[in-house]
């Protein structure tokens, strides 16, 4: 029960910080995305993205930087386990389930699917 | 003269717009977008903890909850669901990968006139691409500069 107060509160948290770039500043959402990815890189690399995977879990691997401390955790894996060649290979292998969904569902459901008529 | 009544225009014109313009409030926003980003979060915990009792590995089951929240993301825009809750929950519902299979499913849906190829296939990453390059390239940065560290540190 706990993990589920603790991913709220986390991943809640995590998209109250993009809220309120996106009210403050006149930063795009896309801009945002970009942004929380290659952050969640930076924070993972350096260590300081763990704590939060520890603590809420889902509630931190399910948001962007999530899928960027992946990236970074997967890098830095392979180049231990391979050498120079595991930055190329790392990361993506890390995450190739989700883009590898992102892409399949995505063409899936864009093919089955039409945009819905704005009222 | 002309310039004079220009201005005029310019600035009835700015007083209609902020009146127009919805005064959205930062609290309320953030609330909203907390509430449902923690709940969609919480959805992810569920098949996290599911998955695992299934068997599943802890190093593995990230893959497994990435897939799944990446399908429900792209059905839910698919059946028009998830925009309506983007509606409201604003950066709530863009963050979580979730959104990022909404990134790649709405520009689909909507060039698949222009067709498959350069329609769909295309469109498809207008958002999802740079997240790629940036991430990506980010983390391959990451490793050079870890291997670096490393050689260094011998």
């Amino acid at each position: 029960m706990m993990d589920y107060v603790w991913a709220f509160i986390v991943g809640g948290s995590i998209c109250v910080v993009a809220q309120i770039l996106m009210d403050k500043t006149n930063l795009t959402p896309a801009r945002i995305l970009v942004y929380f990815v290659t952050a969640g890189v930076i924070l993972g690399a350096l260590g300081l993205y763990e704590p939060l995977v520890k603590i809420g879990k889902a509630g931190a691997t399910v948001p962007l930087p999530g899928f960027g401390y992946s990236l970074a955790k997967g890098a830095i894996k392979e180049v231990e386990k391979y050498g120079i060649i595991g930055a190329f290979t790392g990361g993506v292998k890390a995450t190739a389930a989700g883009i590898a969904a992102a892409i399949f569902f995505g063409y899936i459901m864009a093919l089955l699917f039409n945009p819905k008529t704005k009222n | 003269m002309e310039k004079r009544k220009e201005n005029e225009i310019k600035n009835t014109y700015q007083q209609i717009v902020q009146k127009k313009v919805p005064q959205s409030s930062i609290l309320k926003d953030a609330v909203f977008a907390f509430v449902v980003g923690g709940l969609i979060c919480d959805v992810g915990q569920f098949f996290m903890n599911l998955f695992l009792s299934l068997g599943v590995s802890k190093d593995d089951v990230g893959y497994y909850v990435a897939t799944v929240m990446v399908f429900l993301g792209a059905f839910l825009t698919g059946i028009g669901v998830y925009d309506n809750i983007g509606k409201y929950a604003g950066a709530g519902s863009i963050v979580p990968i979730t959104g990022f299979a909404n990134s790649i499913v709405s520009p689909a849906m909507e060039y698949k006139r222009e067709g498959y190829i350069f329609g769909v296939g295309s469109k498809m990453f207008v958002i999802a691409g740079p997240i790629l390059v940036y991430g990506i390239s980010s983390s391959i940065l990451v490793g050079i500069i870890y291997y670096i560290i490393k050689i260094l540190a011998r």
